[in-house]
């Protein structure tokens, strides 16, 4: 695994960082999102959507930033992934539609507010069960043939895909749940705490099956984590996971408010880095690397001056928003 | 299969103007919202006037319910390119996609940022840094349309370029001429005033439709006012605007005029303005026209007697589709008129002061408030319709830049969307027209905090109220026909 560093290289991790934002971000709206049914209606299911309210909007634009972002960086991966993802895709869109708008709309019309959360956690399911899929496609080997997508209109749909959507909902559902223990209290929060119960393991045995399923799926990908030297590189990745999850399974048994949320980011983290091993340095496995879909180097610059002098303040105002809300959600002082 | 005898290229190109003419609904009334509802606040901030707190209250609600709508359909657009767009996308995604992704990073994260803040905070802030979030908001949607404007320019006048050998666009020396491309300063105005004319269109409705039926209702009055000088001062500018954009587009993209215009023939010596007419793209001439002699010239040449070509000079494989141009085009330019004389109208009345009083104004006003959508939509349809056969201009045709998908795939997607985005968005439009119905109170007062226990709603929820009316969820809800105006203060 020889990482020289270019700008391509940049903006490969750049690109991840902003799908890792997304993930961990969208991932608990998301995950509240699957959540939802478990709360009554009424005040609990209240508490739980203004616990994101504020900041469902902003979390959602990093899912742009990955898609613009990789148009912008990598216009071939883009050109490439998107017409073999077609209905995964569209599905995606039109779940985020769906659960999107419920947060207004369920204020507005109490007559049906119950069709709005349905849709809420309708359009929940299915973004995150179609992102999860998407991520499988492209795991599992994309054709393509002369700068386009050459291969059936049902290659995404696989037992691996299934499976990887699956433990897209599962770890959605863990951040969903992790954040409610830290933004709730009462019985909201001993709900969530035993939903998350149920989440971490959930979580944890799908990305098991994942990861070994990986090996299978393609040689490559077993030679990279089992053969020296890349071997060294890529162990501590499991092992890390392994210790964070014992981590976050312990923290949810106790009186913990955000140290499960933490851990939970952190087993995420270690999910994220797992896959840059597995799939580096390719953007569409088996066809493209980093370097094939790249765009031009006036490109990158460009658009590498514009990241670097935005980013901070995205991250400082972003990060002013979540203090201006800070808190338990529902008492004295919030709104 | 069901859709196999269907061009999948027409099918993407029908997904893309439905979703993208949605979309483009909701951005011509945020980004006008935004702008007001920060004049609203500021005037409340500076004279401390109950009433523009009463109104930037009852709008911010409207505003949130379009700004949910917005994002939700940008974000469909921000992957169509990908999906149904795929060899634009290879090809002048080095060109285009930077400039997209400046606008996620100036523009997107601005305003979804603040957003939060501007709907939940007031209470958790200060009212200046509030007034700070809502400027921020504002001027994210601007610096939006900013950088989408040049992106969609720069494929109607590509300029700045070089082609690579593997068929990309490759960006030149110069980014600033890529994104300051020719017509990118006309559109972007143009446009511009386009979402503020069509919000001013929208709440003078509103206050004229309450000035009916009380017109001693200070917020209406307010509202109809403050519409009323926006319709008197920027349309006569967006017309002045359409006009030099039009001397623009005859310079960079002549067979768009040509069709625009219904010039199917040359005119040598001086070209005559047909007002109406049917364009007859088979026989190449329009058909009953009525016509202007040499007015064509004059406002295009500035001059009776100069010569036009017509898209008799054009190769056919190269014409736009002529029909649907020459009637959209007037269709804006018609609507434009209208909104003129309501603004003219409306100086008469308040210079005789009479601008609360004249029904025939306020029914006028009322009926008119739809019409910055529908101008906005025509005004996109001459534009995209007659850049046609091109999806980037005289460099890239369409039918060469879809991706290679099925046409069962694009029709059942293109069956979800419309039937998903008249479901969503027409419910969401009803929420809007639902708020709109209530007329702003005075002296709202906020939901009592610390009296009534644990304050449970967020900013946008109707609170508790002084009699409170439980639904079949066993919810505390405001009373329906009661104002939800102080949830928010
Ligand atoms: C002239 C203005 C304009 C035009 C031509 C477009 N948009 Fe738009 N868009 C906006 C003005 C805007 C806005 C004012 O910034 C919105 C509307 C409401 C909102 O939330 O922001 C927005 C929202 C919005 C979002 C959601 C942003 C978020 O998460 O907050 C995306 C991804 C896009 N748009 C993408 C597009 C694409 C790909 C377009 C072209 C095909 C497009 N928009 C045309
Ligand atoms: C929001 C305002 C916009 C509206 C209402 C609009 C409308 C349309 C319509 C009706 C078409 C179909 C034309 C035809 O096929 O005959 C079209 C095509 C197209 N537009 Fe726009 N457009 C808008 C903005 C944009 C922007 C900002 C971009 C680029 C960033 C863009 C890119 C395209 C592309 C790529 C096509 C080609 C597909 C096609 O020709 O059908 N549009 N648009
Ligand atoms: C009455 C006088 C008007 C004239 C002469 C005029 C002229 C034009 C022209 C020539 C174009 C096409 C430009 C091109 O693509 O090359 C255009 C587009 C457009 N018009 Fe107008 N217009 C007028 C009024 C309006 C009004 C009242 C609105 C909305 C409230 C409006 C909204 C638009 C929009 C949104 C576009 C598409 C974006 C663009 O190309 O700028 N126009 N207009």
């Amino acid at each position: 695994m020889n990482v020289n560093v270019d700008l391509t290289t940049v903006w490969a991790f750049i690109i991840a960082f902003a799908v890792f934002a997304y993930v961990v971000m969208d991932g608990f709206d998301l995950g509240i999102g699957i959540l939802f049914p478990a709360f009554k209606a009424g005040p609990d299911r209240d508490r739980a959507m203004n616990s994101i309210a504020p900041v469902w909007d902003g979390n959602e634009t990093w899912l742009v930033l990955g898609g613009g972002g990789l148009f912008a960086a990598f216009p071939l991966a883009y050109a490439v992934i998107l017409p073999a993802t077609y209905p995964l895709i569209i599905a995606m869109l039109l779940g985020l539609v769906f659960r999107g708008v419920a947060f207004e709309y369920r204020w507005r019309d109490p007559g049906h507010r119950r069709w709005w959360d349905a849709a809420f956690t309708g359009g929940s399911i299915i973004a995150a069960m179609a992102q999860g899929m998407t991520l499988g496609a492209l795991l599992q080997g994309v054709t393509v043939v002369d700068r386009a997508y050459a291969g059936s209109w049902f290659d995404w749909l696989t037992p691996y895909t299934l499976l990887t959507g699956l433990g897209t909902v599962a770890g959605y559902a863990l951040l969903g749940s992790t954040w409610l223990v830290w933004k709730l209290d009462g019985a909201g929060q001993a709900l969530a705490r035993s939903l998350g119960k149920g989440a971490a393991w959930a979580t944890i045995l799908l990305m098991g099956s994942v990861s070994l399923y990986n090996l299978l799926l393609n040689p490559e990908y077993a030679d990279r984590w089992l053969t020296a030297p890349e071997l060294y590189f890529a162990a501590p990745v499991p092992i890390a996971t392994g210790i964070v999850a014992l981590l976050l399974l312990r923290a949810l048994s106790t009186e913990r408010h955000s140290k499960p949320f933490w851990l939970a980011l952190g087993m995420f983290f270690f999910g994220m880095a797992g896959l840059g091993v597995t799939i580096w340095p390719n953007v569409v496995p088996p066809a493209l690397t980093i370097w094939d879909a790249a765009a031009p180097e006036r490109s990158q610059i460009f658009m590498l001056v514009g990241v670097a002098i935005t980013m901070p303040l995205i991250i400082g105002y972003t990060a002013w928003t979540y203090w201006v809300f800070r808190g338990k959600v529902g008492h004295e002082g919030y709104h | 299969m069901l859709f196999d005898g269907l061009d999948p290229l027409v099918l993407a190109r029908i997904q893309f103007g439905f979703t993208v003419s949605f979309h483009f609904i909701f951005p011509s009334f945020s980004i006008g919202l935004a702008s007001f509802l920060a004049v609203l606040e500021g005037l409340w901030l500076r004279t401390g006037k109950p009433l523009y707190h009463d109104l930037f209250k009852y709008w911010l609600k409207i505003f949130a319910i379009a700004f949910a709508m917005g994002v939700v359909s940008g974000i469909v657009m921000s992957y169509q390119f990908g999906t149904n767009w795929a060899v634009f996308s290879d090809k002048a995604g080095p060109v285009v996609g930077p400039l997209m992704a400046y606008e996620v990073l100036t523009a997107f994260f601005l305003e979804a940022g603040f957003l939060g803040v501007m709907l939940f905070g007031m209470e958790r802030i200060g009212r200046k840094l509030h007034f700070f979030a809502t400027l921020m908001v504002a001027l994210g949607t601007f610096i939006s349309a900013f950088w989408i404007l040049s992106v969609n320019s720069w494929m109607q006048t590509p300029t700045g370029f070089e082609m690579a050998a593997n068929g990309q666009f490759m960006p030149g020396d110069s980014w600033l001429a890529i994104i300051f491309n020719p017509s990118f300063p006309y559109r972007l105005v143009h446009t511009v005033l386009a979402a503020y004319i069509t919000t001013a269109f929208v709440v003078g409705g509103v206050g004229a439709w309450h000035l009916l039926k009380d017109r001693t209702n200070p917020h209406a009055r307010k509202m109809f006012s403050m519409a009323m000088w926006m319709a008197a001062l920027v349309v006569p500018a967006q017309i002045v605007m359409g006009d030099a954009h039009g001397l623009n587009t005859l310079e960079h993209q002549p067979q768009k005029i040509m069709a625009m215009e219904g010039h199917f023939e040359s005119h040598p010596d001086g070209a005559p303005l047909i007002l109406f007419g049917i364009p007859n793209s088979a026989e190449k001439r329009v058909d009953y026209a009525i016509e202007i002699p040499k007015a064509s010239s004059l406002i295009l040449k500035h001059s009776l007697d100069a010569p036009m070509a017509g898209l008799d000079t054009i190769p056919d494989d190269q014409e736009p589709p002529v029909g649907i141009v020459f009637w959209s085009f007037r269709i804006m330019v018609a609507l434009g008129f209208a909104m003129l004389g309501i603004g003219l109208w409306s100086l008469l009345a308040r210079f005789r002061g009479k601008l609360y009083d004249w029904q025939w104004l306020h029914r006028a006003a009322l009926l008119l408030s739809p019409a910055g959508f529908v101008a906005v939509i025509a005004g996109w349809i001459t534009t995209e319709v007659g850049r046609q056969p091109y999806v980037v201009y005289n460099m890239l045709r369409t039918a060469d830049a879809a991706s290679p998908l099925a046409a069962p795939a694009v029709a059942t997607s293109l069956i979800a969307f419309i039937v998903i985005y008249f479901v969503v968005f027409g419910a969401g439009i009803a929420y809007i027209f639902k708020l709109m119905r209530k007329s702003p109170q005075m002296d709202e007062v906020g939901v009592k905090r610390g009296d009534q226990g644990p304050i449970r709603t967020s900013g946008i929820t109707p609170g508790l109220t002084q009699n409170p009316t439980n639904d079949a969820d066993g919810y505390t809800i405001a009373n329906p026909d009661e104002p939800h105006d102080g949830d928010r203060s």
